[in-house]
């Protein structure tokens, strides 16, 4: 019966002790001791998901980077095509006006020949006009030395041209 | 005043020189009463009858149940030994502990081995006092037992362990300080406990949300109950303590767990108990007394099972040394030891055992009172 029996003496230190006990232990220990697992398991989740995110980053950019190499590989296949167009057409532009110049060079040239040919043809006739009257004039000079001759010219001359 | 001063000089150190100091007056006692005292019963137990003062200890029947009765009770002293002098005195050798007594408005302090265990009757102040099979009596007509507010066995055991876990979870509160990454030394074993605390008893069973306003609580009675556990199995000085086997003790604690629960019992804590939701209204007269009783005969079982399981411990543990005397001989004690080292043993588990059972049913308790139900 002694042993079911309880006494208030030890039932006070009991609840003395416990209050006690608890109250430093929840400032000395449990306080810091959670505390520090709690930081501690948070930091483990932030690792954990800046991880996860860094693994994500890294996807991605592998996609972009995927993304933009078949961009720049179109764009660059388009710009060649470009190229090759442009080419193509300077090329025929370039032989057009080649043409026209040509054809248009060979206009003038023609022109200019023809002027040249004129102009020669006219110089000729003119001096070969003043060449015959220099002639004409040595001849008549010589033969019109003596007056009768002269006389002689002058009526045949007149001869032939007749008032008509 | 010469005597409280020295009280609380020995409360203050509680040194072995305390046992010096009793062993002194236990001599000097056996000096001046001399004769008159080889006559009575010399032993401490408590239950030897005075009739058998004349016989010699060699032919006295070994009485197992006073030894294991005076073991798992509280007392007022560190019973150490006894021995028995060439005159045939027994003297026992213990190390005394404060008694503090109320008696009548008066404070009465003085050292328990000022009784001489149990053979003297000590004056103080307006009072006189006795050891009566352990218990401390005022001598004065009535007999009455005084308020008892000593440091007993007990009480001693359960000041070393409040100063124990102190230090031990200071020191390890203290290593978190600077912000550890991962816990070193003593903090790497302490914290997988604490964490087995909060995650397997407090979480589960009280939730996530209101777990941590009860983890104190729960932490501190699980440890406080296995360091007095682990203490009481020391079979010697400083432990040997019957602390978490003392239905005082065991009280206390499921007071607290009573007290926490009902004080935070919410709307549907009350309503399952004065208004059961399912139960038609013509059970109330029924219901109502069932569920009150509930409330109690939950601490209570929280009470008995600890106090009956480390008691139980330590009586299978005293019964098996008690063998080797009751058999008087010593050809039995190899069958003792080996059975008392596998009680040990066993006694080391159902340490750690009744305080994960005594803090998981507190969460439990709490859990239920504090409960969100979805129902409605």
């Amino acid at each position: 019966m002694e042993l079911v029996t309880p006494q208030i003496g030890l039932i006070f230190w009991t609840s003395l002790s416990f209050l006690i006990l608890m109250f430093l232990l929840k400032k000395f220990a449990w306080a810091p001791i959670l505390g520090a697992v709690k930081n501690r398991e948070a930091s483990i989740r932030e690792a954990l998901e800046s991880a996860e995110n860094a693994r994500a980053e890294m996807a991605n950019l592998h996609a972009d980077n995927e993304r933009i190499l078949k961009e720049a590989r179109a764009e660059r296949d388009a710009m060649l095509k470009d190229a090759r167009d442009i080419k193509a057409s300077i090329v025929s532009s370039a032989k057009n006006i080649a043409k026209e110049e040509a054809a248009k060079m060979i206009v003038s040239a023609k022109a200019v020949i023809e002027n040249e040919k004129v102009a020669a043809i006219s110089e000729l006739k003119s001096s070969v006009g003043s060449l015959s009257v220099d002639i004409a004039e040595k001849i008549l000079k010589a033969e019109l030395k003596d007056p009768e001759k002269q006389n002689a010219y002058i009526t045949e001359m007149l001869k032939d041209v007749k008032l008509n | 005043m010469k005597t409280v001063l020295k009280t609380f000089l020995l409360i203050a150190t509680f040194t072995l020189g305390n046992l010096s100091l009793f062993a002194q007056a236990g001599h000097d006692h056996a000096d001046h009463t001399g004769h008159s005292h080889a006559e009575e019963t010399h032993t401490d137990t408590a239950s030897v009858d005075d009739t058998h003062a004349e016989v010699t200890p060699a032919d006295e029947k070994f009485d197992a149940v006073a030894v294991i009765m005076h073991h798992i009770s509280d007392a007022h002293d560190f019973h150490i030994l006894d021995y028995t002098d060439d005159h045939g005195i027994e003297h026992p050798v213990s190390i005394p502990l404060p008694v503090i007594l109320f008696t009548d408005g008066d404070l009465d302090v003085f050292m328990s081995s000022e009784f001489n265990h149990g053979h003297d009757t000590v004056k103080v102040g307006n009072h006189a006092y006795f050891l009566d099979h352990g218990h401390i009596a005022e001598v004065s007509g009535s007999n009455l037992h005084p308020i008892d507010f000593s440091i007993t066995k007990n009480v001693f055991s359960m000041l070393l362990s409040v100063f124990l876990l102190v230090f031990i979870f200071a020191t390890v509160g203290r290593s978190y300080r600077n912000g550890v990454l991962a816990p070193k030394g003593l903090a790497s074993f302490i914290e997988p406990l604490v964490l087995f605390v909060r995650d397997d008893i407090a979480v589960p069973n009280i939730g996530e949300k209101k777990a941590n306003k009860f983890l104190p609580y729960l932490l501190t009675v699980f440890f406080f109950i296995l360091m007095n556990n682990l203490l009481g199995l020391i079979p010697f000085f400083p432990g040997s303590a019957n602390l978490t086997g003392n239905i005082s003790f065991t009280i206390t604690l499921s007071f607290i767990t009573f007290l926490i629960t009902n004080l935070n019992g919410n709307k549907d804590y009350w309503k399952h108990i004065f208004a059961t939701p399912g139960v038609p209204l013509w059970l109330a007269p029924i219901m109502i007394p069932v569920e009150l009783m509930g409330i109690f005969a939950k601490p209570i079982a929280l009470l008995i099972r600890l106090f009956a399981n480390i008691t139980a411990g330590h009586i299978i543990i005293l019964s098996l040394i008690s063998l080797i005397f009751i058999f008087k001989t010593i050809m039995i004690a190899p069958v003792s030891v080996g059975f008392v080292l596998f009680m040990d043993v066993l006694e080391l588990l159902v340490a750690a055992l009744q305080a994960y059972i005594f803090t998981l049913l507190s969460a439990l308790f709490i859990g239920m009172a504090v409960a969100e139900h979805e129902h409605n």
